[in-house]
């Protein structure tokens, strides 16, 4: 394999996780600007996704299965709204920061609790892990092709939804101006629950198509919500398509520095990126530099 | 009767910016609600819909006290406010505007339609991003959302503040034309000129309460009016907020 086919399959799983912190990202950005909430929990419901779907598969047949933790991770995320956040109003950012690292934990041992501290997978959705895809030279998982299938199917899908639903432009009128939103009539409560729901339901699709390649665990949400956050800070905190550019890019990030660095050093990319942002342009690489100030709620 | 408004008491923490506050307005009438700056009336229009808490007092809209339900009730008691500053969604196009404003209106469509022929700037401009229409469009931009909503009683505050006097007195020739449609309006407003001239009716706050209420032809001849309101205007005509 030459030089350029190595840097393609770096490329490829570069881009593979980068997707899965670009779903991290975008669920940041529902909830922030629907609720002001910055949610760090984000990324146990990729982890509970894997997980519920991974119980449920032992039952009934695959799609059913990551059919059914979708929808059960939803409710955990509307409910987490409904019992925690409706009934915070008025905090500052960074109380409400604080509560959400708190479910992070809550999340994390309940998890160790229901199920135990094994390494879980879902099945490969078609073929094994052994089966490959010749792409442009480089060897590919067709699992990798449902995550990436998957994955942008359901960004469009969100963006349609966001776009061209009457719900979607509520939602969206929500962020943009809360209090105009309810003189509309719209119940800017259920939109904030609903934002929850559909973050954690797509955190959840994630968790299940990247369960064969990443393996299931109940600590493996940390990271990701930390990833994706450094993706979202990136693509400029409430940009949805900027979330997608900042996932793809700390992902690939990653994946060429684990090529040239030793792999202890594998967590050390986003973290670089992170701080990097932070301190050089804050409100991201598509951000407006006014447009999207933390807002004291 | 449409709405009336018994000693309502309103404020901020322990600041009472409404002090017994009592009104009313007629089906189809336009109502005034003249005041300077700080002297409670966007306040009372607050409560009137549900974004502040009333203390004590009652709303009625169509007979039905209204008072402490929550701000997106309002819509269904035939109440829109179209608040200070406009607050538009500015991301957004004007189309997209429009039809959240008939957020629970089965026929927004047709309604958007009613709108336009009331607007027709804004049908040109439908699918323009709102923030880009100039201060006098985003003026019309919230009206007309509003009016998706199918209102029986229409709250504007301060329609007019901050546009180029073109533009004030072709929001004001809108608000006249609301009897049309019968749309019974409360205006809240500093120019007290304009006011006067499109209003049946008109109320006087100082400091959180009614002084004055009486008819615009009578108000408009007031010493208290004249000499607070209509006097200063001549000189100053900045629209800047005059304090007493």
């Amino acid at each position: 394999m030459g030089t350029g086919d190595l840097a393609l399959q770096y490329l490829l799983s570069g881009i593979t996780k980068g997707s899965i912190y670009a779903v991290v990202a975008i669920g940041f950005n529902l909830i922030y600007s629907a609720t002001g909430v910055l949610n760090l929990a984000q990324g146990e419901f990729i982890m509970l996704g894997g997980m519920v779907a991974v119980t449920l598969a032992h039952y009934v047949p695959l799609p059913v299965a990551v059919a059914g933790a979708v929808l059960v991770v939803t409710l955990v995320g509307c409910l987490l709204e409904w019992s925690l956040f409706r009934r915070l109003p008025n905090h500052s950012v960074l109380h409400l920061i604080i509560v959400t690292i708190g479910v992070s934990i809550v999340i994390q041992e309940a998890s160790l609790h229901i199920w135990d501290e094994k390494v879980r997978s879902l099945p490969y959705f078609t073929g094994n892990e052994v089966s490959s895809i010749h792409l442009l030279g480089a060897a590919i998982s067709p699992q990798v092709l449902w995550v990436l299938g998957t994955i942008t199917v359901a960004v469009v899908a969100l963006h349609g939804f966001l776009k061209y639903t009457l719900t979607g432009r509520a939602m969206r009128a929500c962020s943009a101006n809360p209090e105009a939103a309810m003189l509309a009539g719209i119940n800017i409560r259920n939109m904030r629950t609903l934002s929850f729901g559909l973050s954690a339901g797509l955190g959840a699709l994630a968790g299940c198509v990247i369960s064969p390649i990443t393996m299931t665990h109940y600590e493996m949400g940390a990271p990701l919500a930390i990833k994706g956050f450094a993706a979202a800070i990136l693509g400029g905190l409430g940009n949805p398509m900027g979330a997608v550019a900042g996932g793809l890019l700390v992902g690939v990030l990653e994946a060429v520095s684990v090529s040239r660095m030793p792999a202890a050093y594998n967590d050390v990319a986003a973290f670089v990126v992170l701080l990097l942002v932070l301190f050089v342009r804050p409100h991201g690489i598509f951000g407006l530099p006014s447009g999207q100030a933390v807002r004291e709620h | 009767m449409l709405l009336q408004v018994k000693n309502l008491r309103c404020g901020y923490g322990s600041l009472e910016a409404v002090r017994g506050a009592s009104l009313h307005v007629c089906t189809g009438e336009i109502v005034g609600l003249l005041g300077a700056n700080g002297a409670g009336k966007t306040s009372l229009l607050k409560a009137l819909v549900g974004l502040l808490l009333p203390w004590s007092g009652e709303v009625r809209i169509a007979g039905r006290e209204t008072s402490g339900q929550p701000a997106w009730r309002c819509v269904s008691n035939s109440t829109v406010l179209v608040p200070e500053g406009k607050m538009i969604f500015a991301e957004m196009s004007v189309r997209e505007n429009l039809l959240v404003g008939g957020y629970h209106n089965p026929d927004r469509r047709m309604q958007m339609e009613l709108v336009f022929e009331r607007f027709p700037r804004l049908r040109e401009r439908q699918g323009q991003v709102a923030g880009t229409l100039s201060g006098g469009e985003q003026q019309m931009l919230a009206i007309g959302r509003a009016l998706m909503a199918r209102p029986m009683l229409l709250l504007l505050d301060e329609p007019s503040m901050g546009l180029a006097p073109l533009m004030v007195k072709e929001v004001f020739a809108e608000i006249f034309r609301m009897k049309d449609a019968g749309v019974t309006v409360l205006l809240v407003e500093q120019n007290a000129t304009a006011t006067l001239k499109v209003a049946d009716r008109a109320y006087v706050m100082e400091t959180g309460e009614i002084v004055l209420e009486g008819d615009a032809g009578d108000l408009a001849h007031h010493p208290l009016v004249k000499r607070a309101y209509l006097g200063q205007r001549d000189e100053d005509d900045s629209g800047q907020p005059r304090q007493k």
